[in-house]
C-alpha cells in the first residue's frame, strides 16, 4: 500500500495573503451583488441598480461628436509610418506632445488660473498607480499619510497594500460640513505620534470623494501652512477638477502656490485622470503633477511599471490639444453634471431624504441617519443591507468610507441614464414612503 | 460619409466587435493624419534612461524662485536609492545612442544603437494587417458581440476575449506545443509589472530569487526597488556555454541558508537574454525537480519565445507540467508582446499561473498596471486573425535568422565568435581577445571604446552580472541589412587598435 505524501503548499507573500486588498468590504460587496443581478431597463427591470460606481457617462455623446467628425479624415491617407515610431515608444518621458495636451487641458479646467509646465507632468496607467506611486516616494513602510475623512475606500488599499504604509484619519464631520480643521490635523498627527508612526505627508482628495464638495480656500491655505510646519508632503488628488459644477467654486492647491510665488512648493503633489472628467477609465491615464524635481525624477522611473499605452496617448493627445473641444466639453459637462446633481437631490428631497450640498463631483452625500435604529455601524450597515436586496440599489455605506459618524451614504448619479436615475429615485421615494407607513 | 462612433461601446465593451476595436485604430490614423500637419519634432526613443539633470534646471527656472531644486521634506528611502544617477553602462549607453542617434542622412557619424532588444524587422507585416482591417471595418464588417459588461472592473486584468486571443496567440508562438487557458491568464500594462507582481506574490522583503547570471540588466530594478527583494546570482560560465548547472543552483541555495536568506524562488529567462540560449526539455525537468525538492518557486519569463532562429525548439515550462504530473502551483510564466509582436510602445504583458491564489492576487494588483482599452479592442482582432498570426510569426523568424547570420557572420570576419544561441533579438559576443587587462576594468574600456570610437552602443557583460568579463550583448534587429557591413567596418576600426602588436 503507497502512502500519500502530502506536498507542502508552496508559500506565497504576506502582500499575496493579506485582506489589504479590502475587498471584502460592503464598498465591493455591493458591486457583486450588482454582478449577479444587474438592472437593465427592458431586460432585467427590477434588477439592483448601480449606484455606488463613481463614474461619469453624462458627457459620452461630445466625445462621440468629436470623433466623429475627425474619423472620416482617417479613412483617407492612412500613411502608416507614424503607427511603427508610435508602436515602438516606450520612453517613460512619453510623448511630449500628450504630456502637453495635459498640461494645457488642466490649466483649462482651471480657467488658466494657473500654469502647468509639461515637464512636470509624469505619466501614470491610471490614478489609482499615481497615488501608490507617490506613497512608494514619500513614505517608507511603517510610515503614515494623514487623510481626512469620509474619504474614497480604495485609497486603503492603494496607499497602503504593496507600500506597507499606514493611514492615519483626520477625522471630519458633519457640525462644519465634514471640513478639515486645523484642530483636526493637530489631532491625527499627535495621534500617530502616540503610536510611534512617522507622518510623512496629508493627502487630500479636492474636490472630496465621497463628498462632493469643493474645499474652501481658506482650509486649503490652512492645510499648506499645517505641512509646511510640519515639514511634510501634500498630495492633492484633484481627479474631479473637471467635475466642478461651477469653475469658479474650485480652487486648485495650484492657484495656492501661485498666490505665494511658489515659496517651499517642493513638498506639493497633485494627481490628476482622466477617468472622471472625461469618462475614460478604461483608457488608463493618470499623471502626477510634482513641483519637486526629485520627486519627478523619481516618479519618472517608477512609471515603467505603469506606463500609458503610446497608443492611447497619440490618440487622446491631439483631442485634448483641440481648445474648441475642451473649452466646449469642459462647460456642457459641468452643466449636464449640475443638472443631474440637481434631479437626485430634488428627488430626494422628494422622498424627505436630505444631502449635503455639494457642487462637484459623480455623487452625492446623503443622510440616511434618520433610518438608522441607533446610531451605530452596525445600524448603518443593515439599512445598507436594506437598501441592497430590497430596494435594490447598490449604494456605499459611510463606514467604507470611514466616516466617523453613522449614517451616511455616497451615491452616484452620474453612471446612469436619466432614466434609470428616474427609476432608481422612485425606488428611494416608494422606500422611504413604506417606512413612513410602518413607522406609524 | 458619416460614422457613428459608439465611443460608450468601446469603453463598456458593449456594440460591435470591429466597431468597437477598429474605430480607435480609425481615430488612430486620423491622429497621423492631424499631426503630420502640426509635427513637432520626433520623440527620442531612450526607453530606461534620461537627461533628468538638464530637465531639472530648466523647470526649476520657470517655477520656483530663488530655491535649490531639492525640497526640504524627505522623500523615502526607497526613492532616494533610484533618484542618483543610473551609472550602470546599460542606461549610460542607451543614453547617448539617443542622444547622438545615427541618421543615415542627417547624422551619419552618429551611435548606431545595438543596445535596445527591439525588433523593428516586421512592422509592416503589422501595418499591412492594419491598412486591411481598417478598410473593412470602415466599409461596416460584421462583428462578433462582446460578451459581458467591460467597464472599469472589468478592463483590470483583461478583456475576456483579449484573454481569449493572447492563449491562443501564446500557443501558436510556442509551436502549439502546448495550450494556453485564458481564465488562467492575468494581463497587465508590459512584461515589467508582470514580473514585479510576481515579486510581490511569491516573496516578502529581505526574501530571494535564484536567478542564473548573466541576466537582463532591468531585472535589478524590476525585482528589487519596490518588493524589497533580493536577487541571487547563479553564475553560468563560458564554458557550459552559459547553460545553468544544477549544481551551481544547489551551492548557491545552500549558502543563502547558511547566511539566513530565504530563497523563494528561481527567476530564469527562456529564452535567455542575453545570451540567447534555449533550455532543453531535460534541464526545465531538472529545474522543476529542484524547485520542488526546496518548496520554492519558478518564475519563467519567456518573452523571446517567438523569437527563434536556428534549428531548436523552444520548449516552455507549461510544455514540461502538461505532460508531468507535479506540483504545479510552483510554476508562473511571464509573457509579453513587446518582443516577438514588436509592440513595445503598447504595454502589453502577461502572467500565466497554476495557482489560485497568486492568480487572485495578481488580478487584483492589476489595477496599478492594466492595459488601456483602446490597446486591448485593437489587439483583440489582431491576435485572433490566426492566419496574420501564423504569417508573422513564420516571416519574422526567418527575418531574424538571417539578420542574426549576416551579423554574425560579419563578426567572425573580425575574428569574434558568438555564444550558441537561438532566441532573442540578439547574440553574445565574445570579445576576451580584444580586452587589456583581462577583468572588469578592460571590459569597460573596450565598451567605451566601442561607444565613443566605433560609434556603436553594445551592453557589456558586467552589467548583465557576467562573471566572464569580455562578454557584450549586440542586438541586431534593430537595423536593417545594408546597415550591417557599416557597423562591421567601425568595430573593425576598434579590433585593430586592440590587437596585439605583431
Amino acid at each position: 500500500m503507497t502512502i500519500e505524501i502530502e506536498q507542502p503548499r508552496v508559500g506565497l507573500s504576506k502582500i499575496a495573503v493579506s485582506k489589504t486588498h479590502g475587498e471584502d468590504s460592503p464598498y465591493f460587496a455591493g458591486w457583486k451583488a450588482y454582478d449577479e443581478n444587474p438592472y437593465d431597463e427592458f431586460r432585467n427591470p427590477s434588477g439592483v441598480i448601480q449606484m455606488g460606481l463613481a463614474e461619469n457617462q453624462v458627457s459620452f455623446d461630445i466625445l462621440e461628436e468629436y470623433l466623429e467628425q475627425h474619423a472620416e479624415e482617417a479613412s483617407w491617407g492612412k500613411k502608416a509610418s507614424g503607427f511603427r515610431e508610435n508602436a515602438l515608444f516606450q520612453d517613460y518621458h512619453g510623448l511630449q506632445s500628450f504630456r502637453k495636451a495635459m498640461a494645457s487641458f488642466m490649466e483649462k479646467i482651471r480657467e488658466g488660473r494657473t500654469k502647468f509646465n509639461p515637464d512636470r507632468v509624469v505619466l501614470t496607467a491610471g490614478a489609482t498607480a499615481a497615488n501608490e506611486l507617490l506613497t512608494f516616494i514619500l513614505a517608507d513602510p511603517g510610515d503614515a499619510l494623514l487623510v481626512p475623512t469620509p474619504y474614497y475606500p480604495g485609497f486603503d488599499r492603494d496607499l497602503r497594500w504593496r507600500t506597507g504604509v499606514n493611514i492615519v484619519p483626520i477625522h471630519c464631520d458633519s457640525s462644519n460640513n465634514f471640513q478639515v480643521t486645523p484642530q483636526a490635523l493637530e489631532a491625527a498627527y499627535k495621534n500617530a505620534e502616540s503610536m510611534n508612526i512617522k507622518v510623512r505627508g496629508v493627502l487630500i482628495t479636492n474636490p472630496s470623494n465621497p463628498l462632493g464638495v469643493t474645499i474652501h480656500r481658506s482650509t486649503l491655505e490652512q492645510i499648506l501652512d499645517f505641512v509646511t510646519i510640519k515639514n511634510i508632503h501634500l498630495v492633492s488628488d484633484e481627479i474631479y477638477s473637471g467635475s466642478v459644477f461651477s469653475p469658479t467654486e474650485f480652487t486648485s492647491i495650484a492657484e495656492i502656490l501661485e498666490s505665494r510665488s511658489y515659496k517651499d512648493c517642493e513638498r506639493v503633489h497633485i494627481v490628476y485622470s482622466l477617468s472622471k472628467d472625461l469618462g475614460l477609465p478604461g483608457f488608463r491615464v493618470g499623471t502626477i503633477y510634482s513641483y519637486n524635481d526629485r520627486v519627478v525624477t523619481t516618479a519618472r522611473r517608477m512609471s515603467s511599471f505603469t506606463l500609458i499605452s503610446s497608443q492611447t496617448q497619440q490618440l487622446l493627445g491631439s483631442m485634448l490639444s483641440d481648445e474648441k473641444f475642451t473649452g466646449n466639453y469642459i462647460t456642457k459637462n459641468r452643466e449636464r453634471l449640475r443638472n443631474r446633481y440637481e434631479k437626485m437631490v430634488g428627488g430626494l428631497r422628494n422622498a424627505g431624504v436630505e444631502c449635503l450640498e455639494g457642487n462637484a463631483g459623480l455623487f452625492c452625500w446623503v443622510n440616511l441617519s434618520p433610518l438608522l435604529e441607533s446610531q451605530t455601524r452596525e445600524s448603518e450597515l443593515a439599512v445598507w443591507e436594506a437598501i441592497l436586496h430590497r430596494v435594490k440599489l447598490n449604494i456605499s455605506p459611510g463606514s467604507s468610507c470611514h466616516c466617523s459618524e453613522p449614517g451616511w451614504f455616497r451615491v452616484c448619479f452620474a453612471n446612469m441614464s436619466e432614466k434609470t436615475l428616474e427609476v432608481a429615485l422612485k425606488r428611494i421615494q416608494s422606500f422611504m414612503e413604506e417606512r413612513k407607513i410602518t413607522s406609524g | 460619409m458619416r460614422l457613428i462612433v459608439p465611443l460608450q461601446g468601446v469603453v463598456q465593451g458593449r456594440g460591435g466587435l470591429i466597431l468597437g476595436s477598429l474605430i480607435p485604430c480609425a481615430l488612430f490614423y486620423f491622429l497621423q493624419f492631424y499631426l503630420k500637419r502640426h509635427r513637432s519634432p520626433p520623440p527620442a526613443s531612450s526607453p530606461s534612461s534620461s537627461n533628468l539633470p538638464e530637465l531639472a534646471r530648466t523647470s526649476s527656472r520657470s517655477n520656483l524662485t530663488g530655491r535649490g531644486s531639492m525640497g526640504q521634506a524627505r522623500v523615502s528611502s526607497r526613492a532616494s536609492s533610484i533618484a542618483k544617477p543610473n551609472d550602470s553602462p546599460y542606461y549610460i549607453g542607451l543614453d547617448r545612442a539617443s542622444e547622438d542617434a545615427y541618421d543615415e542622412l542627417e547624422n551619419p557619424n552618429g551611435v548606431i544603437q545595438l543596445g535596445l532588444s527591439e525588433n523593428r524587422l516586421s512592422l509592416d507585416l503589422i501595418e499591412q494587417w492594419l491598412s486591411r482591417n481598417l478598410n473593412a471595418s470602415i466599409l461596416g464588417g460584421g462583428g462578433l458581440s462582446i460578451r459581458g459588461i467591460a467597464t472599469y472592473q472589468a478592463t483590470g486584468d483583461g478583456l475576456w476575449e483579449l484573454k481569449v486571443a493572447m492563449a491562443g496567440f501564446m500557443s501558436q508562438i510556442m509551436g502549439r506545443a502546448v495550450s494556453f487557458n485564458p481564465s488562467q491568464l492575468v494581463l497587465t500594462s508590459g512584461a515589467t509589472p508582470a514580473i514585479e507582481i510576481l515579486c510581490f506574490c511569491l516573496a516578502d522583503p529581505g526574501n530571494a530569487f535564484l536567478i542564473p547570471t548573466p541576466y537582463y540588466p532591468g531585472f535589478d530594478r524590476d525585482v528589487r526597488w519596490r518588493t524589497g527583494v533580493e536577487l541571487i546570482p547563479v553564475h553560468c560560465r563560458s564554458s557550459d556555454n552559459f547553460i545553468l548547472s544544477i549544481t551551481a543552483l544547489d551551492q548557491a541555495y545552500n549558502q543563502a541558508r547558511k547566511r539566513g536568506q530565504k530563497v523563494r524562488g528561481i527567476l530564469l529567462s527562456n529564452p535567455s537574454n542575453p545570451v540567447g540560449s534555449i533550455l532543453t526539455r531535460e534541464t526545465l525537468y531538472d529545474l522543476l525537480d529542484f524547485a520542488r525538492d526546496k518548496n520554492i518557486h519558478i518564475v519563467s519569463d519567456e518573452i523571446f519565445a517567438g523569437s527563434i532562429y536556428g534549428g531548436d525548439d523552444f520548449v516552455s515550462m507549461a510544455e514540461i507540467l502538461d505532460s508531468e504530473d507535479v506540483d504545479r502551483n510552483r510554476v508562473h510564466i511571464v509573457y509579453g508582446l513587446s518582443k516577438d509582436l514588436s509592440l513595445p510602445g503598447f504595454r502589453v504583458g502577461a502572467i500565466y499561473s497554476w495557482n489560485e491564489h497568486v492568480l487572485t492576487a495578481s488580478k487584483r494588483l492589476t489595477r496599478f498596471c492594466s492595459i488601456s482599452a483602446p490597446t486591448q479592442r485593437l489587439l483583440i482582432p489582431m491576435l485572433s486573425d490566426t492566419r496574420f498570426t501564423q504569417e508573422y510569426i513564420e516571416t519574422n523568424r526567418k527575418r531574424i535568422q538571417s539578420m542574426y547570420d549576416l551579423f554574425v557572420a560579419g563578426l567572425e570576419q573580425l575574428g569574434i565568435t558568438c555564444a550558441k544561441s537561438s532566441g532573442g533579438l540578439y547574440c553574445w559576443a565574445d570579445m576576451r581577445e580584444l580586452m587589456r587587462p583581462y577583468n572588469e576594468k578592460g571590459e569597460l574600456e573596450l565598451w567605451d571604446k566601442l561607444l565613443n570610437i566605433a560609434k556603436i552602443n553594445v551592453t557589456p557583460g558586467s552589467a548583465c552580472h557576467c562573471i566572464e568579463p569580455g562578454w557584450f550583448r549586440c542586438c541586431f534587429t534593430t537595423l536593417s541589412k545594408k546597415h550591417i557591413p557599416l557597423v562591421i567596418e567601425r568595430i573593425r576600426k576598434v579590433v585593430e587598435t586592440c590587437k596585439p602588436p605583431s
